[in-house]
């Protein structure tokens, strides 16, 4: 990296233009992203720290919060195993349509949320291609819980395998073959070889996609049907807050979530300084 | 061919495309099977209705502006972050990522409690006739939002790689500051720009949650087009959801297939230049 020049080496004029450049930049950043993240909490206390305690602890934000837990407890370790499989496969074997199968493992990403609910509608609704045969059976998967968690596996699918497969592209293979080579077995070469060397990856891939698997909202909106209590997660348990002018109750869910978003910065910010280069750091993913 | 050493490449191929294929593409298949029900003319009405056209083109014509802004803005943040050291530095840089992490619900009532007529920014934005709450101008900084942080990321790296000595090169043989920024730094940039133009433009054509609320949702107004897919369904107009999702994705498709050739191109010329 060259080095940076400071401020000393420069004539008054360009560091005039430093400064300009510094401060804009600052005032933007602040204005853009922090003013927002500072409303939320002086809204979500605006009547008090009391009013905001009463307005966590009405049934429907707990049974929101259970189920946010509930559908990022099934849909991140799926994704999590996923994520492995597919960077094995992706970054050990050479195999025709590899190109092809990266492009599909992103394709979640350009997919509006809206129509990653939608899609599972089409499958699973009364009017779609199983929807008969679910309802015949006495099966719900549309409005239910079910339908969440497959938008929400759908929404944050790419995270994990985007992580690692740069990552074990760059490290190659050659210690797991040693590995093989001096006798180890598949399972062992894995929790011994492979495991070691991409944990910090992995967690940082998990990391992300938990902070999306929570905090999604136009996927799961689409399939839940916004039964409250039932199918109501807390972002969505946000909006139906706000809907019904309870400004305090919305924000005072929506607090909660911005300290997982601030929790996720902070532990994320963490492992790019911590272990640089352990993990494919700055991959610009994950939205 | 050398005896593959490492095992497990049937399992994890096969589990990935197994996995794939029920997530991904079943959905997805049941998505054109369904649009393709409503045929060509039914395409062509969904396509003559007014409301869908200005939803389109708001969700379009906003993304696109909104990517072209956060090219402007992110260059200069991502050029302060690592060209110059102040205090907060490191603060600022890890806060770039906000936009990724905070739940683009959260995002769309934190943004309208600013811009509304008595909110922080907007009792002051409000008077000056500047309305964002409510209005197109409010989609347009939501989508600014959700994509800001494409650009600086994918520059950010660029930026610190770029040789320092191209710089002083192109100074010591008489360029001006300006001279060297537009006619050496830029051109190596543009291929970077628009990987992250891109990326925040697929991300803002699509949103829903951070819009929807600051939007105000006004038909032929401040209508986005991922709602008027979830407006289709309520009415259980399942086909006419499905061919309007499908109409979304062959739009960005085309478009961001654009901007890879553009990228190829700009690629190539930046070499040349180099």
């Amino acid at each position: 990296m060259s080095a940076v020049r400071t401020s000393r080496d420069a004539s008054p004029g360009r560091r005039l233009g430093h400064a300009v450049i510094i401060v804009l930049a600052s005032v933007f950043l602040g204005v853009f992203l922090l003013l927002p993240l500072a409303s939320v909490f002086v809204e979500a206390f605006r009547q008090g720290v009391h009013a905001y305690l009463v307005s966590l602890h009405q049934p429907e934000a707990l049974a929101a919060i259970r189920l946010t837990l509930l559908v990022a407890a099934i849909a991140v370790p799926l994704n999590l195993v996923f994520g492995i499989a597919a960077a094995w496969a992706m970054t050990r074997f050479e195999f025709r349509g590899k190109a092809a199968l990266g492009a599909l493992i992103d394709l979640p990403f350009s997919v509006s949320p809206v129509i990653s609910g939608l899609v599972y509608v089409l499958l699973f609704g009364a009017q779609g291609w199983f929807g008969p045969w679910l309802a015949a059976h006495g099966v719900k998967i549309i409005f239910a819980v079910p339908g969440l968690v497959l938008a929400t596996i759908f929404i944050t699918l790419p995270f994990v395998a985007r992580e690692l497969i740069p990552l074990m592209q760059a490290q190659g293979s050659e210690e797991e073959e040693a590995a093989r080579v001096l006798g180890a077995n598949g399972w062992q070469m894995f929790l011994r070889v492979t495991l070691p060397n991409i944990r910090w990856a992995l967690l940082y891939g998990v990391l992300l996609c938990n902070a999306r698997a929570m905090g999604e909202f136009g996927a799961v909106s689409v399939v839940s049907g916004h039964i409250r209590g039932l199918t109501t997660t807390m972002p969505l348990e946000v909006e139906m807050r706000y809907n019904e002018y309870d400004y305090v109750g919305a924000f005072a869910i929506a607090s909660l979530l911005a300290l997982l978003a601030l929790l996720t910065l902070a532990v994320k910010t963490f492992l790019e300084w911590r272990y640089s280069d352990e993990i494919a750091a700055h991959a610009p993913g994950g939205h | 061919m050398r005896k593959r050493v490492l095992p497990g490449f049937g399992i994890s191929l096969g589990y990935a495309l197994a996995y794939l294929g029920l997530i991904v593409l079943l959905p997805l298949a049941a998505l054109a099977w369904k649009a393709s029900g409503i045929g060509l003319h039914g395409l062509f009405r969904l396509l003559e209705s007014p409301r869908t056209l200005a939803a389109l083109k708001l969700s379009f014509g906003g993304a696109l502006l909104a990517a072209l802004l956060n090219v402007f803005i992110g260059l200069l943040v991502a050029w302060a972050l690592v060209r110059y050291r102040f205090p907060g530095r490191r603060l600022l840089d890890a806060l770039i990522d906000l936009p990724f992490a905070l739940p683009t619900a959260v995002a769309g009532i934190a943004l309208t409690a600013l811009y509304a007529p008595n909110g922080w920014l907007g009792r002051w934005v409000v008077p000056m006739g500047i309305q964002v709450a409510y209005a197109p101008l409010g989609v347009l900084l939501a989508m600014v939002f959700v994509g800001f942080p494409f650009v600086v990321r994918t520059l950010q790296p660029v930026l610190q790689s770029l040789e320092r000595d191209v710089e002083e090169a192109a100074e010591s043989l008489g360029a001006t500051r300006r001279q060297t920024f537009l006619r050496v730094i830029l051109p190596l940039l543009v291929p970077t720009l628009l990987t992250g133009f891109a990326l925040a433009l697929a991300r803002a054509v699509g949103e829903y949650g951070s819009v929807i609320f600051i939007a105000g949702n006004i038909p032929m107004r401040s209508e986005i087009a991922p709602l008027l897919i979830v407006q289709k369904l309520e009415e259980f107009n399942y086909a006419g959801a499905a061919a309007l999702g499908v109409v979304m994705l062959a739009f960005s498709f085309i478009l961001l297939l654009l901007i890879a050739v553009l990228q190829r191109w700009s690629r190539r010329w930046a070499e040349r230049a180099a």
